[in-house]
């Protein structure tokens, strides 16, 4: 499988947040969104799993499963919220998540006792969600990519409110995705701690 | 399905605002008698339509948080993200709301029907017709939801934009239930009538709502 990104432009109102933006990936790599505040990291990410439409270029699959036309169909997004109801606990959140996503062909996730085990979790999935620490709904947000599998990990800033400990852990979680045969897109500040991958640097425009 | 359950779960954990709508229904109809005062048989008369206007705004209160919930803690990004069709997804998001907040209403409205001084043909009638035309509200609103899902304070203009839409089903509710308790009229084609507005919502509602969610991204 291929994801294919050409002359990728996106506007906001009028301004034009980026332009001409392209890259490949094949299975297993990883591209890493750099870039100063306000340089369009968040707004390329949104584009890509099809949130904002873009002015120009294309978005496809090579080689994917059939019967997907958009990637984001087989894209996990997480964004800066964490998508998870403060009010339900942990476990009916991610079973809720793990039944209304359901598989993307070609693979099967875990299920919720290892998705919160493998997040360093395990044991608190019966408090509501709204009870946990801002770092742990972060963790908690990071097991729904988890238990429900999608070949393309769309991460904006997934480190953001996270300990040096849930850092290497994540890696650990990226790493393990990659060499599965997925594909990552993350934005971000600090290094992800995966071992080779494209970046690409966002400038923006000045104005 | 699992959709289906986990809003009307959300709905009457703390903060839901299931039960908000019954209370506002409740203190509504039953401040009525003490505004007009004893006079039986005009509550009688005009009880029906205080029901059922009660009924209308009700429906409309919890409406505005059916999408800008998702919205807020980033669940409406996954859920337009789906290969699942966006159409189905509000449509069965409409019938977990409605389940929540309309369905006790039809409920409550017999023991309202007894503050009104209604006799059982009238209530049984406005229960059926209630029945018939609430989950049309719920579709319209679910418009109104989608294109005042990114306005921090959308709640009255929801109600603005819901209403004239939902006037149609307020007045061949109430004329259905009139024809019930007045010989001549016949009982059926309004009922009729009502029910064709709902199941034509039922269609062009989660459309229309759908459309504008998608648009609605930023």
């Amino acid at each position: 499988m291929r994801l294919l990104v050409e002359g990728l432009s996106a506007r906001r109102g009028e301004d034009l947040i980026f332009n001409d933006i392209s890259f490949s990936l094949a299975a297993g790599e990883a591209l890493v969104v750099t870039g100063p505040n306000g340089s369009g990291k968040s707004t390329l990410l949104r584009v890509l799993a099809g949130l904002l439409q873009a002015e120009t270029g294309k978005i496809s699959l090579k080689d994917g499963p059939p019967g997907f036309e958009h990637p984001h169909e087989l894209s996990h997004y997480l964004g800066h919220r964490n998508a998870m109801k403060r009010e339900l606990t942990v476990e009916e959140n991610l079973s809720f998540w793990r039944r209304f996503l359901g598989n993307s062909p070609g693979g099967s996730g875990i299920d919720l006792a290892a998705a919160a085990e493998a997040v360093g979790l395990a044991g608190i999935t019966h408090l509501p969600f709204g009870y946990l620490s801002a770092g742990q709904q972060r963790r908690m947000a990071m097991a729904k990519l988890l238990v429900a599998y999608r070949p393309i990990w769309i991460l904006d800033e997934p480190t953001a409110a996270l300990d040096a400990g849930a850092d290497r852990l994540f890696a650990g979680l990226v790493t393990s995705h990659l060499e599965r045969g997925g594909i990552v897109i993350a934005a971000t500040h600090q290094s992800l701690g995966i071992g080779q991958s494209k970046t690409l640097q966002m400038t923006g425009f000045s104005h | 399905m699992s959709l289906f359950f986990r809003d009307l779960k959300l709905s009457v954990r703390a903060g839901g605002g299931a039960m908000i709508g019954v209370l506002f229904f409740m203190t509504v109809v039953s401040v009525i008698p003490f505004g007009v005062g004893p006079d039986l048989n005009l509550l009688a008369r005009i009880g029906p339509a205080i029901l059922w206007i009660g009924a209308l705004l009700a429906s409309l209160l919890g409406l505005d948080r059916l999408f800008q919930a998702e919205r807020e803690d980033g669940s409406l990004d996954l859920m337009l993200m789906q290969e699942t069709p966006l159409i189905l997804t509000v449509f069965v998001k409409c019938a977990a709301h409605w389940s929540a907040s309309g369905l006790p209403l039809v409920v409550a409205s017999p023991f309202l029907g007894l503050f009104m001084n209604m006799d059982e043909l009238a209530i049984g009638a406005t229960m059926l017709t209630l029945l018939a035309g609430t989950p049309a509200i719920t579709f319209i609103g679910a418009v109104g939801a989608a294109v005042a899902v990114a306005l921090p304070r959308g709640g009255l203009l929801v109600s603005i934009l819901v209403l004239p839409l939902a006037i149609p089903v307020l007045i061949f509710g109430v004329s259905a239930v009139y024809a019930a308790v007045e010989d001549p009229a016949p009982f059926l084609p309004p009922l009729m009538i009502l029910m064709a507005i709902t199941l034509f919502f039922a269609v062009i509602g989660p459309l229309a709502a759908a459309a504008a969610l998608r648009h609605s991204a930023d």
